[in-house]
């Protein structure tokens, strides 16, 4: 009987309940995207699932896997940055689609400030979130005085912000003028690098893990501090469940919507400076379509269970079966099948609320159950004992 | 000039199809942000149709198979918001994200692997389809007759009809104005709201077959429609949720987006020597300038976004 409690409690637990969530998503979201695999070619579906589920793992020296593993933490930092720009904005009520947007103003100023001017890392790091900043407020301008929904504002500013970006890097100065990328920081100005401060030393020499990793961390515990332990936290959430409510207890709201955004905008600007002045790859400024970071953060976000702390391990995830989707063989199946399962595991995210309420109904009702089978035997003997 | 005139209408046709879709939907009480997602499938439907075609297939065959499976695909592909966001009463704008997500990667992966097991050296994701866009075109003088003009006119009159003048139409409305005075007088407000998507689905899968025909004759698919929908969107609630006004909007974003294609050919603006990307970036900032302009007394319906629950009254 107690065990049967205990268990309960488990299922009852909001954590538990999220991680159970966010896993079934993930075997769904495997699932099909395995079928997809099957129906391309059924020899080597198999191996290549496995290869996008193992990622580092599948290099074959320790060496080789310990260096795999820091490419992927690498793209992990930003892409946590990101995640955490669309969490925190989630939980103030906001859809930040507009991340990837506020990502490539990060990028654009941050390497400008590094290229063009010879600015050190930090310095730069600030000028990517404020840029980001400055992005995000936009949005947030226009929905909180101009009633403009944020994720239509979010999407054009995506588009002006990637051409933007495009005609701002290939200015002489910045971008190499033999091909469409922008100069090597490396060479160009070391002191714009983020220090890797020994941790490179730990994956095999890997020079693209830097501090940037633990700073990324380091951000989500503090986003996490902000929402749950903090007054300004809680006037932001406030805003976000009911803008009125929030309006007559003295709240400024208008002022919070574009004080969220804008956070929001900088953290995913710091996003882009933490993959860009790492040196793990430099802007192209031929690129037609809007970098994939902001979108994979939405799915991070959700499966991370909306949780500062949660996004850190999905973001890992997210970023692992994307490079993992990069190693199977690229002559039978195309690479975007990792795109595929991550926007199926986003989708699946949409169905977490129902799938809780009718978890939780499910409890309530065969605890009813429960307790009627108790209570039945109970009124029996004390009939019998009444007869007696 | 005429080159302007021709793209203007061709992108305005797809921008009225693509937010009349969205018209439909909101009014029926679903906000449809997943209709660059139905768009790229649409496209992908009808790509892969004329792909796949006999090259000696009459121009009649080839115009009706691709309309035909451009929207079909777009219909089924509308499902996915429908039974989430009616039935599942999800969040519509994270399942519209999604949507957009998935369809591009389902059109890049469908696209590559077929290229792929075609000719293994092409891991391409694009589609060419040169010969059999002809069969849309017909020549009046110089100009460049698409039959998809001629289709976006009828359905845009067709909306209008259906919308204002039929029982079905009206009932529709009042599931996105009032759910729970329309299911006391014994509307169906979960088979509207159905009907409201998929509609939206069969006109977004149509917009994007347009889309990709409009000006080229081959599309990389891992570009998506490159925020089209999202445009159309905008186009929707400049027009107020309301035909007439989307066809006039979409006339203006049509011509800010023609303009991209032809400023080289018109004389003062190729003489302001501006960067091609401002020309890009265009549409883009029109369209949040109109917004936050016309976003402040929006007559969006009252219950849209908000899932239908009969337990609630």
């Amino acid at each position: 009987m107690n065990e049967r409690v205990e268990k309960k409690n488990i299922l009852k637990n909001p954590s538990f309940q999220a991680i159970l969530t966010s896993l079934v998503c993930i075997v769904f979201g495997l699932f099909i995207g395995y079928i997809v695999l099957l129906i391309i070619n059924p020899a080597g579906a198999g191996e290549a699932i496995k290869t996008i589920l193992l990622n580092f793992l599948s290099r074959s020296s320790s060496a080789a896997q310990m260096k795999a593993l820091g490419n992927t933490l690498a793209k992990t930092a930003p892409l946590l940055m990101c995640a955490l720009s669309i969490c925190f904005c989630y939980k103030v009520g906001l859809f930040n689609i507009g991340a990837a947007g506020q990502y490539e103003a990060g990028a654009c100023f941050g390497l400008y400030a590094a290229l063009a001017w010879n600015m050190p890392w930090y310095v730069c790091l600030l000028i990517a979130a404020l840029a980001g900043a400055v992005v995000g407020a936009i949005s947030g301008a226009l929905k909180a005085y101009r009633n403009v929904n944020e994720v239509i504002s979010g999407i054009m500013l995506n588009w002006i912000m990637l051409y933007l970006t495009n005609m701002m890097l290939s200015k002489k100065e910045v971008k190499d003028p033999a091909s469409p990328y922008t100069l090597k920081l490396s060479s160009a100005n070391a002191d714009g690098l983020i220090p890797t401060a020994g941790l490179n030393e730990l994956f095999s020499n890997n020079k693209t893990v830097t501090l940037a990793i633990p700073l990324a961390v380091l951000f989500a515990v503090l986003i996490w501090v902000i929402l749950s332990k903090t007054k300004f936290g809680y006037e932001l959430k406030a805003t976000g469940y009911n803008k009125e409510a929030a309006m007559y207890s003295g709240m400024k709201e208008k002022q919070n919507i574009i004080v969220t955004l804008a956070i929001g905008g900088a953290l995913a600007g710091i996003g882009a400076a933490f993959l860009f002045l790492t040196g793990y790859q430099e802007w192209s400024t031929t690129q037609t379509s809007v970098p994939g970071m902001g979108f994979n953060g939405i799915a991070a976000t959700f499966l991370g269970g909306l949780h500062p702390i949660g996004t850190i391990f999905a973001s890992f995830f997210i970023q692992s079966i994307t490079d993992g989707g990069a190693l199977i063989n690229k002559s039978i199946y195309p690479s975007q099948i990792s795109d595929l399962i991550s926007s199926i595991i986003i989708y699946l995210c949409g169905f977490v609320l129902f799938f809780k309420f009718a978890l939780n109904n499910w409890i309530d009702r065969s605890a009813k159950r429960e307790k009627a089978k108790a209570k039945d035997p109970e009124p029996a003997k004390a009939a019998e004992g009444g007869d007696k | 000039m005429l080159l302007l005139v021709q793209y203007t209408i061709i992108f305005a046709s797809v921008l009225c199809l693509v937010a009349l879709g969205g018209c439909f939907s909101e009014h029926s009480g679903v906000i449809n942000l997943g209709l660059d997602g139905i768009m790229v499938m649409g496209a992908l439907g009808g790509a892969v149709t004329m792909f796949l075609l006999p090259a000696e297939a009459s121009g009649v065959v080839i115009v009706l198979a691709t309309t035909f499976a451009a929207i079909l695909v777009g219909v089924i592909y509308s499902c996915l918001l429908a039974v989430a966001s009616i039935n599942f009463k999800a969040d519509q704008t994270l399942i519209g994200t999604a949507m957009n997500l998935l369809a591009t990667a389902v059109a890049t992966v469908f696209v590559r692997a077929m290229n792929t097991s075609l000719n293994p050296d092409n891991v391409s994701s694009s589609i060419q389809y040169i010969h059999e866009k002809k069969a849309f075109l017909k020549y009046v003088g110089k100009f460049e007759f698409n039959w998809f003009m001629l289709m976006a006119v009828v359905l845009l009159v067709l909306s209008y009809f259906i919308l204002y003048k039929t029982k079905f139409g009206l009932r529709l409305q009042a599931c996105g104005e009032n759910p729970q005075a329309a299911d006391s007088v014994g509307i169906n407000v979960y088979a509207m709201r159905w009907a409201g998507v998929l509609i939206s689905g069969f006109l977004g899968g149509l917009g994007g077959i347009v889309y990709i025909t409009a000006g080229v004759s081959e599309w990389k698919f891992e570009m998506g429609v490159a925020g089209f929908g999202f445009l159309a969107l905008a186009v929707m609630i400049f027009g107020q949720w309301r035909p007439t006004k989307i066809a006039l909007a979409a006339l203006l974003f049509g011509m800010f987006r023609a303009l991209s294609n032809v400023y080289t050919g018109i004389g003062f603006l190729a003489a302001l020597h501006m960067p091609s990307t401002v020309y890009n970036m265009l549409p883009y900032i029109i369209s949040l300038i109109v917004l936050a302009f016309t976003s402040k007394n929006s007559r969006a319906p009252k219950a849209e976004g908000i899932p239908y629950d009969k337990g609630m009254r």
